[in-house]
């Protein structure tokens, strides 16, 4: 998931026609005052934090300037603000609309239907979880067909709008659709979209791209998103890395065997601290690679869950007793793995050589690595 | 008899040239299956194990008579792998592939829908009838062994670990079918479960699940009205903590659904035996299987 900040929402959005407001980010509260000096945002406005969860307005990220003066002490008072976790470093102020009403519009995948679907209600600028599901109209979009004509006009009847601002609106939803599928979005969220005048503008922009099409969209390349440090190196590395808050470190190869793997642990009173699928690999060079980053992680205890199908599982403990050594003593844990399947007898016997402990039932060793890590919780 | 593969399967491998789709034709052809062709574009007149490589699907199946196709192409291509294979005539292309963009896949699915063509994945470890040697795709030869359960699931590895351990409690596959871990998959629960109902050699289904999406509380509300063979589920994914990506982009919990408890509710509601931890479910099975008295 790359998520875009809004003012880089924006910025697509502005690329492909989509009516917005007046504005421009600023990253002090110099640039605020010098973006409405210059003439950028006219006065009055409002200054938005550029940070990645919502509820911004009421959690003090939403402020509205009329002079200077509250221009400077509304963009100190946000950048100095940590948003759920999040510090803010960018602001995006914009001009203040004489808003007529607050729409909703999304565009996402259903997965079970295996379409795109847009998502539309009358009841904008909270959030969508809160509206009833009857005041939500949807649209599932034929990908080979586009958003037809029709379709637009039941959409502008969810949202009752009518005549000029009809005509806006279908010329956004076109717009919209177009960046839906362009851009390779799993999400394009507009909340609230605004009727100003004679037409809608949207005030809000929330842009999520599909990690899968990265190879397509370079411009996107140096979006951190929420990921931690060792987290981002892991991604760089193609390793499918979580941080959790518990202590124990999983190494699992395949998705489903993680997810189970902590469940387990988790049942037998085990805190999963880090979570990491080695995936298909059979690449010695990239078991010791997560492995050492897993060492980074400082777990109290390490345990490696592994089903050698076509990876043999004496070639996964090679590559294992030789990372083991890379790892600095001050920094060493313990280890204790479980892998099945192709030469499983080989692979325990190297293990076991190197001092891991190595079993075969799944509770067994799920047990000893919560000892390790210095018992159940 | 099996479901969707079976000794007259004549497999295709696209992608045959690189190391995965080496390596898994040499397994695929081990366990039985016929493995007739390769497709890499440039690359035709050479063979690999012993299979002759093509420069085009269409070439391949004029050729050998392919009727199933096995797409390991890198991700960026892995569109027009499919499109090239069902415009060939294929109607049953396994993606095992991983990293297709959903809005690749959309366009994928439509268009092999709209051909009457059979998509199972992507990012899946794929199909095997262990009673007719027939294998399309990638899970170990090591796990199986003919029998009367039907195994669906989600997952890759932990597919193997679970019909490994049936296999060591005796229990045998009749078919198994990796559905893949992707936000947008070819085939679901929904459409897979038809498939076991109508094979007189599945006794019982097994259902591996994971968290995100709602393919299992679908899959119970299909078991509920239309599923007369027992069926043991194990979701995986209770642990996860909410919005945390858990290494596929389709186990992403959301606003409360998808959640291991209540995709766990819905198949218990169905009649499903639920098992906590995978290690459970051969006893479960056998448990339920006595209870019916097909054992």
């Amino acid at each position: 998931m790359v998520k875009l900040a809004e003012w880089r929402g924006k910025e697509i959005f502005r690329t492909y026609g989509v009516p917005l407001p007046k504005g421009t980010v600023a990253r002090s509260p110099d640039e605020a005052v010098r973006a409405v000096t210059g003439g950028d945002v006219p006065l009055p406005c409002v200054i938005k934090a550029q940070v990645l969860s919502g509820g911004r307005g009421k959690g003090g990220a939403v402020r509205f300037a009329s002079t200077l003066d509250e221009v400077r002490a509304a963009a100190t008072a946000i950048l100095g603000l940590e948003f759920k976790g999040e510090k803010v470093r960018e602001l995006l102020l914009e001009e203040k609309l004489p808003i007529a009403r607050e729409l909703y519009l999304s565009f996402t995948l259903d997965r079970s239907r295996r379409m795109p679907l847009v998502m539309a209600s009358a009841q904008g600028g909270v959030e969508i979880e809160s509206v009833a599901d009857e005041a939500i109209g949807r649209t599932w979009v034929h990908p080979f067909a586009g958003l037809a004509s029709y379709e637009k006009r039941q959409i502008a009847h969810v949202l009752g709008v009518t005549g000029p601002v009809a005509a806006s609106l279908d010329r956004l939803l076109s717009q919209l659709w177009t960046i839906f599928v362009n851009e390779d979005a799993e999400l394009v969220e507009i909340n609230p979209l605004a009727v100003v005048g004679d037409g809608v503008v949207a005030l809000d922009a929330k842009v999520i791209i599909e990690d899968d099409a990265a190879f397509r969209h370079p411009e996107f390349a140096d979006i951190r998103d929420d990921r931690t440090e060792l987290e981002e190196i892991a991604r760089e590395k193609e390793i499918a890395f979580v941080q959790l808050d518990g202590n124990i470190g999983v190494i699992a190869n395949g998705a489903g065997l993680t997810m189970a793997t902590l469940d387990v642990l988790q049942q037998f009173g085990g805190r999963p601290g880090v979570f990491l699928d080695l995936g298909g690999t059979d690449d010695p060079q990239k078991v010791t690679e997560a492995f050492l980053l897993m060492a980074r992680a400082k777990p109290a205890a390490v345990f490696l869950n592994i089903f050698g199908g076509v990876t043999r599982c004496d070639t996964v403990a090679k590559g294992l007793v030789e990372a083991m050594k890379q790892v600095p003593a001050s920094d060493r844990f313990p280890l204790v793995a479980r892998i099945r399947g192709n030469n499983e007898e080989e692979g325990i016997a190297i293990l076991r050589e190197a001092g891991v402990t190595s079993l075969r039932d799944l509770k067994e060793s799920v047990q000893a690595a919560v000892a390790a890590a210095g018992g159940p919780r | 008899m099996s479901v969707l593969v079976d000794a007259k399967t004549r497999v295709v491998v696209q992608g045959i040239t690189g190391h995965q789709g080496k390596v898994h034709t040499r397994q695929m052809k081990a366990f039985g299956t016929q493995v007739v062709a390769g497709v890499t574009p440039g690359k035709s007149g050479q063979t690999i194990e012993d299979v002759p490589v093509f420069d085009s699907v269409a070439e391949a199946v004029a050729k050998t008579q392919a009727n199933a196709s096995v797409i390991f192409v890198p991700a960026p291509y892995a569109k027009d792998a499919l499109l090239e294979a069902v415009d060939a005539g294929v109607r049953l292309v396994t993606i095992v592939t991983e990293h297709i963009p959903f809005h690749d896949m959309l366009t994928m699915y439509h268009y092999a829908r709209a051909h009457q063509a059979r998509i199972i994945g992507p990012n899946c470890p794929g199909i095997a009838a262990p009673g007719s040697r027939a294998k399309v795709g990638i899970i170990p030869n090591v796990v199986f062994h003919p029998g009367r359960i039907g195994v669906i699931s989600r997952s890759g590895t932990l597919t193997y670990e679970i019909v490994n351990g049936l296999k060591e409690h005796g229990l045998g596959q009749s078919t198994c079918i990796g559905l893949g871990g992707d936000p947008v998959v070819g085939t679901s629960f929904v459409d897979a479960l038809p498939w076991f109902e109508n094979d007189p050699d599945t006794d019982l289904v097994v259902m591996v699940g994971e968290i995100g999406g709602t393919a299992e509380e679908e899959a119970a509300e299909h078991i509920r009205h239309h599923f007369t063979k027992p069926v043991v589920a194990y979701v995986a994914g209770r642990s996860a903590p909410p919005g945390k990506r858990m290494g596929h982009a389709g186990a992403i919990i959301a606003r409360g659904r998808g959640t291991a408890e209540s995709k766990l509710d819905a198949l218990r509601a169905a009649g499903a035996e639920v098992a906590t931890f995978p290690y459970e479910i051969p006893d479960l099975v056998a448990k339920t299987l006595a209870a019916r008295g097909r054992r």
